[in-house]
This record gives structure tokens, C-alpha cells and sequence, in this order.
């Protein structure tokens, strides 16, 4: 390569990469690399102290039984969240995959949570479980609603699972949606044509034939609810009485609320650790069922 | 009509049913800011009497609704800009010049699609804290070019692949620059990819609140998830007002949505089958 060439290649890479690569290093790797290294210090904002101190961080966490509980509070959380965001994404989508007028409407509205974010929704819904939900449990003798869901560590469980389903529903729905349009009509045909019944049509052909869309949406609907932090500040901000902090939350106050970055990081590489396990596995298992249409 | 035919319209119905109880919370939130707080706390499902807009003015003034709007309006839209500047140009190097340094950071771009943010924000917030960064609009674009840029590349490269060569060759040809090519020739190509990137990110950015909640630290400066929040932790119990917030940081959404409607259903479905 000529000095001229290379001077060249240079000023293409600077003008077309530069400013990309800049940000991206700033802002993902260095981060990255120094988050990684603080968590094998006792890195402190006070005291400016940022001496190693080998896995004493990954020593905390692992002796930190809050973190533990908080963690398997989420596990339980994203699992129910989950399945209850994919049936009920599976089924409102199948419902409008049929070509009738009117379709485009339906998933338009069904849709419309996923567009708004999680603070808004998450105050939302606190307004309907604390004020109106009682209001009904009260005139109408429900039990159920008696008292808000949100000071109950029980119902506000269950509350975050809804709100945080009910969101996802249309994401999920969308997915599906583009995975039956994938399910050959012949196939469909030949199956009415030999009288298979609708539990049949569903359980022999467009579950297995959407194996991929399946794969995709429980990878997404887990990340999500994995990572999930607007909702929970919103909706019960860790209450009551810290009983539902999801991981993220948790973490979000080791770190920038007792200033303990070192733990706090430890703990943010540990909860990764978990989501990617999770998420790789169920791919894993799931893609093995896909067959070939 | 026959059986079937009715069995369609009951199935119909049913569905529209089923998203009115879908969406039942935002008809009661809307229903509800238009009433006082005592005829809330009263009866939560009784109709408003007449169209008062005490509740939005008030709501309005106490969250400065306008300033968080036109921050998140800057932020949103000058993010988004750079984003799709920065990855389109860059995948198109990724795609052109098959150096060992751009496989490198290609490869480097496609592993952090993987990075959950929260294993970034501690270390992000030190480094940045420590250069007395934090607090600024303009760094908080930046953030978000780097967030972003990743996937932006990611989907570009994709596109830029199926380009054939020869038209850019025949306007070489012409004596026309790499980069007039580029913006003139490869560009307009681009469009369905612009299109997909601006809804995914202009839905992310616009929605974020941990990222914001962290860097941006003056009152001045809060994008509209953050003056939601300030709102409802200073006014808790005095809910109409409350409410009358959450259906105007609702809006702007909603509208977007009803003109671009299709386009945000096709980006999110390529967004997701990526």
C-alpha cells in the first residue's frame, strides 16, 4: 500500500467510523472494562479510596442475603410474568390472524401500552390499585380488593406481574403475528379438510411451526422483565417495607444511594450472569422443538 | 346469514370487548381527570360533570409541563439524529472496507448488543461524575449515541449488504468523492432502515427515565418521565391533577402514533426479529 493509499484509507476510516467509535468506546467499552475492574475494589465517593481488595465485593454478595432474597423474588417474578405475557400474546394473537376486517383496529389498541413507558404506566396502575380497586372491594363486599394490592408484600407481587404483562402483551402480540403469517396456508387447509379440530390445528401445527416466534418472545419478554426498574419505582417503589425490590431496583440503591459502587457493580455483574444463563437456556432448549415446515 | 357468518361477528365482537377491558385503565384514568379529587376519592366511577380543564392547567404549571416536554423533545430528537448519522455511516465502512480493524469493532458492536445497561450505569455515572461530565443535556445525547449506535450499525450493515457495488463504481467513475457517494447515492437507499431505527429509538429515548434520572441532575434539565416523577412523589394525595399529568405525558405519544400507526408496527416487528 502506497503512504498516499494509506493516508487515504485513514481519512475514510476517521470521517466514516470516527465519530461511532468514539462514542461507543466512551460510552459501552471503557465503562465496560473499568465496571469489571471496580468490582475488585473498595472504590468509595466519600473517601476517594480505590484500593483492590481481591473478591471481598463478590465475597458481599454472596453473603448478602437480602440480595439473594431480592433475586429469587425476581426469578419468581419474571416467571409468571412470562407465561402469562406469552399465553396471553399467543392467544389474542392467533385471534387476529384471520384476515377480517377490523383486525388492524383490534391490534392498533391492544398495542397502545406498549408505546408508553414505565413510569407513566407504573403510576397509572398505582392510582387503580390503591384508590380504585379498593373503592369497588368496598361498595361491592369483594374480598379480594378490600385493601390495596400495594401494601399487601403478596398482592403487590402479583401487581407487578400484571402491569408489567400487560404491557409486553402487545410487543409479544406483534411478534406472534408475524410468525403465524409465516404457517403455510396449504397446510392449514389440508388439516380443516381432514376435519382436524381447532385444539388440534393449534397444538399439532401452529405451535410447533412457531417455534422461532416462541424462541424470540420469551428471549424478549425475560430480558425485559429481568431488567425491569420504571415499573417497580412507580408502581410500589420496593414497598412495603423493601419487600418487593426487584434486582435492578436493589442495585440502584447499593449503588447510588449507600454508595457502595464496588458491591453494586459485583451485584449488576452477578444479576447479567443470571439473565444471560436463563435467556441462553431457554433458546437453547426451545430451538431443538423447531421443525421445518 | 348464515351460522358461520354470525359466529364471525360474535367472535368479533367479543375481541372488541376484550380490548375495551384491555384498556380500561386508561379510561378510567381519563374519565377521572376530568372530576375534582374529592368527587375521585367519592365515587372513582362516576362520570365527570361537564369538560373542566382545571385539573390539566393545574397539572400543567406544577410539573412545568412544557419545559420537560422540550427537553425530552431536544434530547429525543438530536439522539435520534446522531444515532442514525453515525451508524449509517459507519456501517457502510463496515460493509466497504473489509479491514481487520473494522471486523474488530463490528464484532465489538454485535457482543454489547448483549449488555444489559444495568451492568454499565455504575461505572458510567463514576467516570463521567468524577470529570464533573454529569448534569448536562449534550453529554446525555452523547450517552445515548453510544447506547445506540451499536444496533444502528448492526441494522445498517445488514441493509448495505444487499446494495450492489456498481452503483457507487459508475459514480466514481464520474469523479464523484466517497463521501458525496455516500450521502447522495447510498443514503436514499437506506430509507426502510431509517424508518425502523427512528421508531425503535424515538420509543426508547423518549420513555427512558433510569439513564435521565442519572445524568441529568438540575431541575431545569428533566425530560418528561422525570417531571412525572417529581410530580407524583411532591403531590401525592391531591390525585385529579395527578391524573390529568399522566393522560398529557400520554399524548404526545398517542398522536405520534395515530398518524405513523403502520410504520411503528413494521419497526417494531423488524426491531424484534432482528
Amino acid at each position: 500500500m502506497t503512504r498516499k493509499q494509506w493516508m487515504r484509507n485513514t481519512g475514510i476510516f476517521l470521517l466514516f467510523g470516527g465519530p461511532s467509535v468514539i462514542a461507543f468506546m466512551a460510552v459501552v467499552v471503557i465503562p465496560f472494562v473499568v465496571g469489571l475492574y471496580l468490582t475488585f475494589t473498595n472504590w468509595d465517593v466519600n473517601t476517594g479510596d480505590s484500593s483492590l481488595v481481591g473478591l471481598a465485593n463478590y465475597k458481599q454478595v454472596w453473603l448478602d442475603t437480602v440480595f439473594w432474597q431480592q433475586l429469587w423474588f425476581t426469578l419468581r417474578y419474571v416467571f409468571c410474568t412470562v407465561v402469562l405475557a406469552n399465553v396471553a400474546a399467543f392467544f389474542i394473537a392467533l385471534a387476529l390472524t384471520g384476515g377480517r376486517r377490523g383486525e388492524q383496529w383490534l391490534r392498533t389498541g391492544f398495542f397502545t401500552p406498549n408505546l408508553i413507558g414505565g413510569i407513566v404506566l407504573g403510576y397509572l396502575w398505582q392510582t387503580l390499585f390503591s384508590q380504585v380497586l379498593p373503592y369497588l372491594g368496598e361498595k361491592y363486599g369483594w374480598s379480594l380488593f378490600a385493601t390495596s394490592w400495594l401494601t399487601d408484600t403478596d398482592k403487590a407481587f402479583w401487581a407487578l406481574v400484571i402491569v408489567t404483562a400487560w404491557q409486553l402483551i402487545g410487543y409479544l402480540m406483534i411478534i406472534y403475528i408475524a410468525g403465524f403469517a409465516g404457517v403455510p396456508g396449504d397446510i392449514l387447509e389440508a388439516a380443516n379438510m381432514d376435519g382436524a379440530s381447532r385444539m388440534a390445528i393449534i397444538r399439532k401445527i401452529m405451535l410447533p411451526l412457531t417455534v422461532p416466534a416462541i424462541v424470540i418472545c420469551i428471549f424478549v419478554s425475560l430480558s425485559r422483565s429481568f431488567l425491569t426498574y420504571d415499573i417497580n419505582l412507580a408502581l410500589t417503589k420496593g414497598g412495603p417495607f423493601n419487600s418487593t425490590e426487584l434486582a435492578t431496583y436493589h442495585i440502584v440503591q447499593k449503588a447510588f444511594l449507600s454508595n457502595e459502587y464496588g458491591v453494586g457493580q459485583a451485584e449488576a455483574v452477578v444479576l447479567f450472569a443470571v439473565v444471560a444463563i436463563v435467556a441462553l437456556t431457554q433458546s437453547y432448549l426451545l430451538k431443538r422443538l423447531e421443525v421445518e415446515s | 346469514m348464515t351460522a358461520q357468518r354470525w359466529l364471525v361477528s360474535l367472535k368479533t365482537i367479543v375481541l372488541y370487548v376484550l380490548l375495551l377491558v384491555f384498556l380500561t385503565p386508561f379510561l378510567i384514568i381519563i374519565m377521572n381527570s376530568f372530576k375534582t379529587t374529592e368527587q375521585f376519592v367519592d365515587n372513582p366511577l362516576s362520570l365527570p360533570q361537564g369538560l373542566t380543564l382545571d385539573n390539566y392547567t393545574s397539572a400543567w404549571d406544577s410539573m412545568n409541563f412544557w419545559d420537560g416536554f422540550m427537553n425530552s423533545l431536544t434530547i429525543t430528537v438530536l439522539s435520534v439524529l446522531v444515532i442514525l448519522l453515525f451508524s449509517s455511516m459507519t456501517g457502510y465502512l463496515f460493509v466497504r472496507f473489509k479491514w481487520r480493524v473494522n471486523g474488530w469493532l463490528f464484532f465489538a458492536m454485535l457482543a454489547s448488543l448483549a449488555l444489559p445497561f444495568q451492568v454499565l450505569m455504575i461505572p458510567l455515572v463514576m467516570l463521567y461524575g468524577n470529570l464533573g461530565l454529569l448534569d448536562s443535556k449534550a453529554i446525555l445525547i452523547f450517552m445515548y449515541a453510544g447506547f445506540g449506535v451499536p444496533f444502528g450499525v448492526f441494522t445498517f450493515h445488514g441493509f448495505i449488504k444487499g446494495i450492489p457495488y456498481e452503483l457507487e463504481e459508475s459514480a466514481f467513475m464520474e469523479g464523484s468523492s466517497r463521501v458525496h457517494t455516500f450521502f447522495r447515492i447510498v443514503l436514499p437507499l437506506l430509507k426502510p432502515v431509517f424508518v425502523t431505527l427512528i421508531v425503535l429509538d424515538v420509543l426508547w429515548i423518549w420513555n427512558d427515565y433510569l439513564l435521565p434520572s442519572l445524568v441529568l441532575l438540575s431541575p431545569d434539565y428533566r425530560t418528561l418521565p422525570l417531571s412525572t416523577y417529581n410530580f407524583f412523589s411532591s403531590y401525592s394525595v391531591d390525585f385529579s391533577p395527578l391524573m390529568a399529568g399522566l393522560i398529557m405525558t400520554i399524548i404526545p405519544v398517542l398522536v405520534m402514533y395515530l398518524f405513523l400507526q403502520k410504520q411503528i408496527i413494521k419497526g417494531i416487528t423488524e426491531g424484534a426479529l432482528k
